[in-house]
């Protein structure tokens, strides 16, 4: 692992973060680092801790170690602090606003500032949804999975962050809509550094520089995309293709994304 | 309601829970051979408290401040009667809150059906003391038995909220008195045609007492069985993780409901004694508000454990007495009224003290010896023992109840 | 045919009064998971500084009256918001501890109102109009049964409209559908927290007034034995939802009313018959989102 020297080139390092749900240890002393730009991806198995990993970074749930934003320690602020630093957060299961608006839920998401909203960003938002233009003033609990995705998306990228946790955006989409959200994806990534967890391998191929695996809740892989994505053997001892009855990941989207464990209390 | 999050709930009197603390490789066997080598000094502890205890009102003690006068004078054997029953009927509280983890704000209705109903039965029929009890009892099982069945088919606040639904009617019925039995406001005394001669009067409080104090210890007992039970560890587990219990096959809604009506029939009994005791009925055991002091007693004294509810319960009782005397007292007389006015309500007292200890005091009093003790086991191999450390015994109360 | 619209009109005024107390309870638990048993005291409280207000111009004047409203809606909002702060929000996320603080601070407020103003009711003294009736339909309405729907009204229109249009409405709608998630948006919703609470003790101060007016008297129990029915009320409409309270405060205070003149005073029963009802068919109550 490298340390000092390259501080400034990574927007996020964890080290030694362990997290807990309902006092049981869900991560446990994870540690890694998020470049300044492209797409990281996160993978494991169902229910190794990916979620909560991201949950830990911003605090949404118990955690120790520590989690540096540009350098700076975040880990013992509250999470409002940390994503008002520049953190943009796209969770499991989308969680829009059922009972608000499309145009309530952006509004919503609208911060003040140094990595607040800014113009160019609303009009990167309408440029890359013309849907939710559209349908502002629809509810979105009535918003089908992929757009309910897509008011997710907006919500981060309204905001001029330093860096998106982006968690599953593909789970239980129907193909055609993965290749939007993933089109969507990539077209933030060049705009912002993204940490993604995603069970989609062809996505994960598409948009990802580099991979961290975990397994059991802790680190057990780190390097390129390409690297983990060209060695078969290697896919299989870390994330399971194949490997007693657990599902390939990436295999099929629809059927990737049951069973699922759910990430924490809420 | 959020998911319960933080540490794991450890029961405050480490329960004899078979293999724990026993060395690997030795089984259960060992574990429930240092299990029962422990509890029983306990056990021989808690006797020879109960035996100094029942000795009381052939002595001539007093703690002057806390007791009205000698051990041997009925004010005082009166107080502490009422002391020992109102621990026993927060030991039936703490079955519900401390051991299946349920929120009740309606356990007054059993208290009172206790209290109301032996009363009545007293009073219109010609049945004597015992029989009477008996019937009362079953009435109690069968009120339990419905209520629970009912208020169980929903969790959490909802529970709470139906509980006290149920409560409030009752203390309609006994205010509003639609059938001239329960004299409405004025409460009713107790009719002493059928009690024994024994129980009746002011020279005979000292046989009171004793039975005060015998369903104190037998309440205790019938509570430690529960807990040490197969239902028991159930309760416990529904307490920790309901959804956990229902995969592995279990069935978390009979569990409680168990729990339930055992811990309502047992606050009937305490009830029908109650009405012994003070020899005659209030509406006041059937409100809200009393629920509420049961629950003050029960968290005061540490979520979860059984002594801690004792001891909650008996200082909340000597010091709701007490504190009432030192209102009337010259000294406050004497204050100004900012402090007089404050210090004159015992309940203004109890209530902030309650908000202290809920806020400052996690685990109650119980939970502020478990850590005490803690601190001074420590205290040799590593020093003083570290900030925050969950000793067994602290619960805070919202692990108890999954809500 | 009078009678009937004489209890309709009167159940729709006492739901007024229940939907004074109950809105504030409602959004209180559907922000924050917090059944708050001081907020009867809230509403006494109000009512005591209100009516002490009021007094200082004369009781029994409309400017009398309206200063005491704003002064009772005031030292509610002011009693609401200072609990919260000061004891709900140290055991930030700790349910079941802020909800025995509310117990109690509910049990040690009662003492002191009683310590300060005595423990029985006084009477108050009301302007003339407040103490005559109106013909309404044929029937003689008290005219403090129009003055509470009208209050009623009007906080149900200010509180929807605050919710709908203010940021902080937009912030605690979310945040009662999900509160971990706007905090993940960069908000910080311990400021929605004390606003719930100050609202709600607004509402409760006021209803404290306005029930001064409609029994005639002020006591340190009147917030208490609202509270109860104003739980109730809370748990029919559906915990958190705001339109379910209003439906739930009028149909609870006029099936009281009916039965306690059709049915021989068992208005207190058919009520608590009505939860149990109501909590078995649809545990999420009448227009609640999520069970408990």
């Amino acid at each position: 692992m490298s340390t000092a020297p390259t501080m400034n080139t990574n927007v996020l390092e964890v080290r030694g973060l362990s997290a807990r749900i309902a006092g049981q240890e869900v991560v446990h002393d994870v540690g890694f680092e998020v470049p300044a730009s492209g797409v990281t991806a996160v993978l494991g198995r169902n229910g190794v801790g990916k979620t909560s990993t991201l949950r830990a970074i911003l605090g949404l749930i118990e955690r120790t170690g520590e989690v540096l934003l540009d350098g700076r320690r975040v880990d013992g602020e509250r999470t409002e602090r940390i994503v008002r630093r520049g953190v943009g957060y796209v969770p499991e299961d989308r969680d829009v606003f059922a009972g608000l608006t499309v145009a309530e839920n952006l509004r919503l998401a609208e911060r003040t500032g140094p990595h607040g909203t800014t113009p160019e960003r609303r009009r990167l938002v309408d440029g890359l949804f013309p849907d939710l233009v559209r349908r502002a003033q629809q509810r979105a609990g009535t918003l089908s999975g992929g757009q309910q995705q897509m008011v997710s998306l907006a919500r981060a990228l309204l905001n001029d962050n330093r860096l998106l946790l982006v968690d599953e955006p593909t789970k239980g989409l129907a193909p055609r809509i993965v290749d939007d959200v993933a089109g969507a994806l990539a077209a933030a990534a060049r705009t912002v550094p993204i940490l993604l967890v995603e069970q989609n391998l062809k996505v994960i191929e598409r948009l990802a520089e580099r991979v961290v695996v975990i397994d059991a809740g802790r680190v057990v892989h780190t390097g390129p995309a390409p690297e983990l994505l060209g060695d078969p053997d290697l896919i299989q001892r870390l994330l399971g293709v194949h490997a007693d009855g657990v599902e390939p990941p990436g295999a099929d989207p629809a059927t990737t994304a049951v069973g699922h464990q759910k990430g924490g209390a809420r | 309601m959020n998911a319960p999050d933080h540490l794991p709930a450890t029961p405050v009197t480490g329960t004899a829970s078979p293999g724990a603390g026993a060395p690997p490789g030795r089984g259960e066997d060992a574990g429930q051979v240092s299990a029962v080598r422990a509890a029983l000094p306990r056990a021989v502890g808690g006797g020879l408290a109960v035996i100094v205890l029942g000795c009381l009102p052939l002595l001539a003690l007093t703690i002057p401040g806390v007791l009205p006068g000698y051990t041997y004078e009925p004010g005082t054997l009166q107080l502490l009667g009422l002391c020992w029953l109102t621990a026993a009927l927060a030991l039936t509280y703490h079955l519900l809150l401390g051991v299946v983890g349920l929120l009740s704000f309606g356990h007054a209705l059993y208290f009172a059906a206790g209290v109301y109903g032996l009363a009545v039965v007293l009073e219109r029929t010609d049945i004597p003391l015992l029989p009477a009890a008996a019937v009362v009892l079953a009435g109690g099982v069968l009120l339990a038995g419905v209520i629970g069945a009912i208020s169980l088919r929903v969790t959490g606040i909802s529970f709470a909220m139906v509980t006290l639904a149920f409560a409030q009617a009752g203390n309609v019925l006994v205010r509003r008195d639609p059938a001239d039995l329960t004299g409405g406001e004025e409460g009713i005394a107790l009719a002493t045609g059928g009690v024994p001669d024994a129980f009746v009067g002011v020279v005979n409080t000292r046989n009171l007492y004793w039975v005060a104090l015998a369903v104190l210890v037998v309440t205790y007992l019938v509570a430690l069985w529960i807990e040490r039970s197969r239902a028991g560890h159930m309760a416990a587990a529904v307490r920790e993780n309901e959804t956990r219990v229902r995969i592995i096959g279990g069935r978390p809604y009979v569990v409680k409901l168990v729990v339930f009506v055992l811990a309502a029939t047992l606050a009937t009994m305490v009830g029908t004694a109650y009405l012994l005791l003070q020899s005659g009925a209030s509406p006041a055991v059937s409100t809200a508000d009393f629920t509420l002091t049961i629950l003050v007693m029960v968290v005061l004294g540490g979520v979860g454990s059984r002594w801690g509810a004792v001891v909650g319960a008996v200082l909340y009782t000597v010091l709701d007495q007490r504190l009432g005397e030192f209102a009337g007292s010259e000294a406050v007389a004497g204050l100004p009224a900012v402090l007089r006015v404050p210090l004159s309500e015992p309940m203004f007292l109890l209530g902030t003290c309650f908000i202290l200890v809920v806020m400052f005091l996690p685990g109650g009093i119980a939970g502020a010896a478990s850590r005490a003790v803690d601190r001074v086991r420590r205290r040799g191999p590593r020093g003083p023992g570290g900030q925050g450390s969950a000793g067994p015994g602290e619960r805070p109360v919202a692990e108890a109840v999954p809500s | 045919m009078s009678t009937l619209i004489l209890l309709l009109v009167t159940g729709v005024g006492l739901g007024g009064l229940y939907f004074l107390v109950a809105s504030g309870l409602s959004l209180i638990y559907g922000l924050m998971g917090i059944l708050n048993f001081a907020h009867g005291s809230f509403l006494t409280l109000g009512a005591f500084a209100g009516l002490a207000a009021a007094s200082a111009v004369g009781q029994d004047t409309w400017g009398g009256l309206a200063l005491g409203l704003v002064v009772g809606a005031v030292t509610g909002a002011a009693a609401a918001a200072v609990t919260e702060l000061g004891l709900i929000r140290p055991l930030y996320e700790r349910h079941i501890e802020q909800v025995l603080v509310t117990v109690g601070l509910a049990l040690a407020s009662v003492a002191l109102f009683e310590g300060i103003w005595g423990p029985n009711p006084r009477t108050v003294r009301r302007t003339e109009w407040l103490t005559r009736t109106t013909e309404f339909l044929g029937a003689r309405i008290p005219n403090t049964a129009f003055l509470n729907i009208l209050a009623a009204a009007l906080v149900l229109g200010v509180i929807v409209a605050f919710l709908k249009y203010t940021r902080y409405g937009l912030i605690i709608r979310a945040g009662v559908e999900n509160r971990a998630m706007v905090t993940a948006l960069g908000i910080d919703v311990r400021t929605a927290f004390t606003l719930v609470f100050a609202v709600g003790g607004a509402a409760a101060g006021l209803g404290g007034v306005l029930a001064t007016q409609s029994l005639n008297y002020v006591s340190p129990h009147m917030g208490a034995s609202l509270l109860i029915f104003a739980f109730i009320v809370t748990v029919i409409g559906g915990m958190g939802s705001l339109p379910g309270a209003a439906v739930a405060s009028v149909v609870v205070a006029v099936l009281q009313q009916l039965a306690n003149y059709f049915l021989a005073n068992t208005g207190d029963f058919i009520v608590v018959l009505l939860l149990a009802l109501v909590l078995l068919v649809r545990p999420s109550g009448l227009m609640g989102r999520r069970a408990a």
